[in-house]
């Protein structure tokens, strides 16, 4: 028989007192690795999102109110795709990309999806020849748009994350993945679209966000079957980053002042905002179960060691030092707090890959590092509340302790 | 040898104060079976607790082999009561969550023994004792005389050269009170030194030597002195 063995008998043997220090410390230390599971993976998400993207400007209605990039045309205002036209008669430097976008929600497979409306590029390449003027008139490189980074093969794979199309015709569509799955389309296939029917030219990987559960196609088709006329949702535009630095987004502004113009810098700020308040909320959460946990610690220790006065004051009668009687207490306050950090951590990061891509739109996986840092937390809270009760039942006087229980 | 050289221990209980040991001398002899005789609150087991190195007195001192037993450090004393000393209460102070094999085996625990080692010698004490079919009982499941007689082997377990009894018969009936005293006399005869508590005179007579305490001061009872 070892130390231990006495500790989890009688752990065992009053099971229930302890649950509530347990409870406290597993629900505290659930809590801080689920924030910080997905405040890490939503911080990356933001990093990839600006690494993707670079400098990109949304020319908005002004009504529009934005939490999301990959969501910015989803919602009801709109405003006339002759904006778009002008941008690109305009004499502004550094637009490297338009994608005027419309949206309409769609029900495919029982399931509601977005048909999102977009302009091929060619079609800009159309309109700059005929009009022969504006952007694309410039030299190549930077605020040119016909010089594509995206070869025509690879255009409709990549549209999901590089924003912009080289071709598509009025019938012909592009599936998110989600809706793939959802209505078991593959590419040649066809999909029947607001009483249309569409051939699908491409399904698009997985990206983890809202475009997953999009369909596109071509921005004048869906003006026609919705009936909304040449209107669009959204702009997006590539910009030089150094030409946004030198006032681009001012400059759009002034062109077009019934819009709202963002950079995506500053939508993706809310969720930089968003992960910063997470991070402060575990730190939050580490004073709460410090104080909390602690506190429960050490008045369930204190507890126990009055209820077991007898039984130490015995322990001692047979030889037992203050050293034995210290450890005993601390090694129960460490098997506290590692069944509490390591059942918290599964706990945690079960909660965080469940909720995580709902709560923050990314998808979630478990840390391994995080369990670490769980028991470490956990220990030191559980040790530190229990080593002044552990004192106090070193310290007892075995003569009282045998006489008064 | 024990020895009590002019030990006064008082206790204030609701302002008034109690003169448990009151300048009690007192010597045993290695191999001696002595009982202690007296009333409720006579201050017979703070006798035994202060030879036990468990309450320390207001004045006097306690020897243990020569050694006084208040000078030295808390840890000390325990160590002495590790090696030398064997205790027997009389609710006997079983851990109420382990075994009677492993409440044997605590002393032996304590003592630094390995594992295998410990329930060898737990085994063999309980077997002595006729518990060899009940080592894996908890003290719940134990009848009131097995349970002290799982507190015997557990004051066996190191070997002690002094056993101080607390009223080792007073929660059992005369059967198993006869059995406790068999014992206490048979490790006597091995050469152990026994001081009881007791306030049961039939005990007390199975004793080589039995002394009175009266309001805190030692008495000679006629039998051995």
């Amino acid at each position: 028989m070892r130390l231990r063995t006495i500790v989890w008998r009688e752990i065992f043997e009053r099971k229930n007192q302890l649950a509530t220090s347990f409870l406290a410390i597993f629900f505290g230390i659930t809590a801080i690795v689920a924030i910080r599971n997905v405040t890490y993976y939503s911080q990356k998400a933001v990093a990839a999102e600006l690494d993707a993207l670079g400098a990109n400007i949304l020319i908005l209605p002004k009504s529009a109110t934005l939490q999301d990039y990959y969501s910015a045309d989803m919602q009801e205002d709109d405003f006339p795709e002759e904006y778009v036209t002008r941008l690109t008669l305009s004499d502004i430097q550094g637009l490297d990309n338009l994608s005027p976008r419309l949206s309409s929600p769609v029900e495919v497979a029982g399931r509601n999806f977005t048909l999102t409306g977009i302009l091929p590029m060619n079609e800009f390449k159309a309109k700059a020849a005929w009009q022969g003027a504006g952007i694309f008139a410039r030299p190549e490189n930077c605020g040119t748009v016909v010089k594509s980074p995206i070869s025509p093969e690879a255009a409709k794979g990549s549209l999901a994350r590089k924003r912009v199309i080289v071709t598509l015709q009025p019938y012909e569509v592009l599936i998110g993945n989600d809706v793939a799955v959802a209505a078991e389309v593959n590419e040649g296939d066809t999909l029947a679209l607001l009483g249309q029917r569409f051939a699908v030219t491409a399904v698009l990987p997985p990206t983890g966000t809202v475009d997953d559960s999009r369909i596109f196609g071509h921005l004048h088709t869906i003006q026609d079957l919705t009936g909304k006329g040449p209107v669009v949702n959204a702009i997006e535009v590539v910009g030089c980053c150094n030409a946004i630095s030198g006032g681009l987004v001012q400059k759009i502004n002034k062109l077009l002042p019934e819009a709202k113009v963002v950079t995506v810098t500053q939508v993706v700020d809310t969720q930089i905002k968003t992960n910063r308040m997470m991070a402060n909320l575990s730190l939050i959460f580490i004073a709460i179960i410090a104080l909390i946990g602690g506190a429960t610690i050490a008045n369930y220790m204190y507890a126990n060691v009055f209820e077991r006065r007898r039984e130490i004051g015995t322990l001692m009668a047979l030889g037992a030092g203050s050293g034995a009687v210290l450890k005993m207490f601390l090694l129960k306050a460490l098997l506290l707090g590692i069944v509490g950090g390591a059942s918290g951590y599964v706990a945690g990061t079960a909660l965080a890959v469940a909720l995580g891509p709902r709560l923050a739109h990314v998808p979630v996986l478990p840390m391994p590092v995080l369990l670490l840092w769980a028991l470490g937390l956990s220990v030191v809270i559980s040790l530190l509340a229990s080593f002044f009760p552990a004192r106090r039942a070193a310290r007892l006087d075995p003569s009282t302790a045998l006489q008064e229980s | 040898m024990l020895a009590l050289q002019s030990v006064s221990k008082t206790y204030t209980h609701r302002g008034r104060t109690v003169k448990a040991l009151d300048n009690a001398t007192l010597e045993v002899r290695n191999g001696d079976f002595v009982a202690v005789v007296g009333a409720s609150g006579s201050g017979k087991s703070t006798l035994l607790l202060t030879l036990g190195g468990m309450l320390s007195p207001a004045s006097g001192r306690v020897l243990v082999d020569d050694q006084s037993l208040y000078d030295m450090s808390t840890d000390k004393r325990a160590e002495l009561r590790r090696k030398k000393i064997g205790f027997v209460f009389q609710t006997f102070n079983l851990v109420p969550y382990l075994t009677a094999l492993e409440n044997v085996q605590v002393p032996l625990l304590l003592a630094g023994i390995d594992g295998h080692a410990q329930q060898e010698r737990a085994s063999a004490l309980l077997t002595r004792l006729g518990l060899a079919d009940r080592l894996d009982h908890k003290p719940s499941e134990l009848s009131v005389g097995q349970q002290q007689r799982v507190a015997l082997a557990r004051m066996l377990a190191n070997d002690p050269a002094v056993v101080l009894a607390d009223e080792p018969t007073g929660n059992l009936d005369p059967d198993t009170s006869r059995q406790i005293i068999d014992f206490l006399a048979e490790i006597n005869g091995e050469g152990r030194t026994v001081v009881m508590v007791t306030h049961d005179m039939r005990a007390a007579e199975r004793a080589k030597r039995i002394l009175k305490l009266v309001d805190g001061t030692i008495a000679p009872d006629g039998k051995g002195n």
